[in-house]
């Protein structure tokens, strides 16, 4: 507990010393940023490369192709096998022998806890800022067809997972993607596992880092006004130090346990805003068809809103991307295949409930400027114009604003909250790829995570689009090399669903009474 | 046919003097068998970081361990050295629904235990393990003070 006061003290101090160093400060933050979008501008232009002739982000067709593949081949897994999973994780197929060991329930909150961030937040303000409510039906669309890939990529993770003498368990694609490859006499394995941790740091660093330390900042400034973003950046900086180096272990704990229930309340907001406002609700989901397929005037009409969309539930849910399945490997159960269930439940709850939310409310409050001659949106360069010019955070804050003026108090605590839980998070998933590549040791581990923490730092300083961009590629980048082993292995998945498929029906698997 | 008295310990002190009652009742009883059992608290449904869980079979071996160890063989020995037919369980689980499985598992006729451990607050907001046990068993239950 002494410890923990250190850095509270030491934020207090930060803080009250802003307003002097301001104007230096800022030169600092735009430095950091120049700098920034210099040296990671040729990989996010490799990464979102149009096909020739077009606007379509070739890695947008990537992540919805093997989606909609995996949706058909394991026969729409999602829909047969959405009733079991709500079973495992209740506990009903609960061997209490294994009463201590992590339950289903705590893996799918883990790996939530990753994925429900700035993504559900701000990114979704992004994709309806630039892509009208329309992205809101490709997105809800993506969801549900990347709640295959995860299912894939998880079933995999827990069954090629290492488990060590002392007890302890590593999974994730790199393991899989190595051992399934070398199990299938297939070559290349170690090679694509090596790329892929490469881009699971950068991705760790990007959107598990970057981009929740750039908005969480964006949302405090909002609030108590205008300080460069590299303060925010040391205090969250410090505290996570403390909790990933330092083991202070009651942060962590402290998090994970409110993280849910502000999960409930922003949701809660969302559906009070939706029910105060019901007279329109009718109208919103007229705008999200509309929009679907017309665009209503926004850039790219509906292939925009398509790939905005797309692109906001992938980064959102990361289903495909492979770091689930690092979460859900920690389970202990002698059916890799009932975590590739469990796992369907994320990027339905994670896009399809939170996500659809927020874009809802962003649409209900009228944030986002139409002609009303028209019927189209006003633009603003290539985004919708909005009310005082909000982006990201900024735009859902005014949004629930909008309608309870308290709210954006709320957000930014959840904000913090949400932004702290997924670095806790996406540390550990990097950390893993780190180890992957450089070994286990103390070391090794210490290394990166004084590289994470510099991070968030770079993070809160740089400005959204840089940040963003970044993210975005980093994270894409793991799926391209996920997805792509994905397609070999998924014969091995296939067989897992099958066998159990058959022993559930006979009643060899068996529901736990009593 | 054999009496079987289940003791449920928390490594509390009231523990000790359940240990002592059930021996009293132990003592009146012709063919018994004492049964002790630790349940160490855990819920499914709690909220983990990924490391907790990468490391939770580990602490879940090393809190059976030390919760054997320390309180459960101890009893044990207590007991048998008194001369009573003794044997221990430690599981994880929600105390008082756990202690009642056990009871029902071995077929014992009564639960015995300790007056509950938890603080004052925290008993009058969630109710303690022991109100919990008094409430919900399919035994009779004696708390001992």
């Amino acid at each position: 507990m002494k410890i923990s006061k250190y850095p509270l003290a030491a934020a207090a101090a930060l803080l009250s010393a802003a307003p002097a160093c301001a104007q230096e400060a800022m030169g600092i933050d735009e430095k950091v940023n120049q700098a920034f979008a210099q040296v990671t501008g040729p990989f996010v232009s490799l990464i979102f490369a149009p096909f020739p002739g077009t606007d379509f982000p070739w890695i947008v067709m990537w992540l919805v192709i093997a989606a909609s593949v995996f949706t058909l081949y394991f026969g729409f897994v999602q829909l047969r096998f959405f009733k079991h999973a709500i079973q495992l994780v209740k506990g009903d197929f609960a061997d209490p022998n294994d009463a201590g060991e992590v339950s289903h329930f705590q893996a799918l909150a883990t790996a939530l806890s990753g994925t429900v961030g700035l993504g559900n937040i701000a990114g979704v303000a992004v994709a309806v800022g630039i892509g009208g409510p329309g992205a809101t039906f490709w997105m809800i669309l993506a969801g549900l067809l990347g709640m295959a890939s995860k299912f894939t990529e998880c079933t995999l993770g827990v069954k090629y997972r290492n488990e060590y003498p002392d007890g302890t368990v590593s999974g994730g694609p790199m393991y899989y993607i190595s051992k399934g490859f070398k199990e299938l006499g297939l070559p290349g394995g170690k090679i694509l596992a090596v790329l892929f941790s490469v881009f699971c740091i950068l991705g760790a660093l990007g959107g598990g880092n970057m981009f929740q330390a750039n908005q969480a900042h964006a949302q405090i400034s909002g609030i108590i006004g205008d300080y460069p973003g590299w303060i925010t950046g040391i205090v969250f900086a410090v505290i996570v130090f403390l909790v990933i180096v330092g083991g202070i272990k009651s942060i962590a704990n402290v998090t994970e346990k409110v993280v849910p229930f502000m999960g409930i309340l922003y949701v809660g907001a969302a559906l009070i805003i939706l029910l105060v406002n019901y007279d329109k609700i009718g109208w919103a989901f007229g705008q999200i068809f509309d929009g679907a397929f017309t665009g209503l005037g926004v850039a790219g009409g509906m292939v925009g809103a398509l790939i905005q969309g797309f692109k906001r539930a992938a980064f959102s849910n990361e289903a495909g991307v492979g770091s689930a399945a690092i979460a859900h490997s920690a389970v202990r159960t002698n059916e890799p295949i009932t975590e590739g269930f469990v796992s369907l439940l994320e990027p339905l709850i994670d896009t399809v409930v939170i996500c659809t939310m927020t874009a809802l409310v962003i649409t209900i409050s009228g944030q986002l400027i139409m002609d009303p001659a028209t019927g189209q949106f006003v633009l603003d360069g290539a985004r919708i114009a909005t009310v005082d010019g909000n982006t990201g955070v900024s735009l859902t804050s005014a949004a629930f604003g909008a309608s309870i003026s308290w709210f954006p108090y709320v957000l930014a605590v959840a904000v913090v909250l949400f932004a702290f839980s997924t670095m806790i998070s996406w540390s550990y998933y990097g950390l893993k790829a780190w180890t992957y590549l450089f070994g286990e040791g103390k070391m090794s581990e210490l290394v990166f995570k004084l590289i994470f923490c510099v991070f968030i730092v770079i993070g809160a300083a740089a400005s959204l689009g840089p940040v963003i961009d970044f993210s975005d590629a980093a994270i894409f980048a793991m799926a391209v090399v996920n997805i792509f082993a994905l397609y070999f292995l998924m014969r091995i998945v296939r067989q897992e669903l099958q066998s159990y498929s058959s022993r559930l029906k006979q009643g060899v698997i068996k529901a736990f009474t009593g | 046919m054999t009496v079987k008295l289940v003791i449920g310990l928390d490594g509390a002190e009231t523990g000790d003097r359940a240990l002592e009652f059930a021996k009293t009742l132990a003592a009146r009883i012709d063919d018994c068998e004492l049964i002790v059992a630790y349940v160490i608290e855990w819920s499914p449904f709690t909220f983990q970081t990924p490391e907790e869980n990468a490391m939770r079979h580990k602490r879940r071996e090393e809190e059976l361990a030390t919760a054997t160890a320390r309180v459960a063989e101890p009893a044990v020995k207590s007991l048998q050295d008194a001369g009573f037919k003794a044997s221990c369980i430690v599981r994880h689980g929600d105390v008082a629904e756990t202690l009642n499985k056990i009871t029902v598992e071995n077929g014992a006729s009564q639960i015995i235990v300790g007056r509950s451990s938890e603080g004052g607050f925290t008993k009058r907001i969630f109710g303690s393990s022991t109100q919990n046990l008094v409430m919900h068993a399919d035994v009779p239950v004696t708390v001992v003070g």
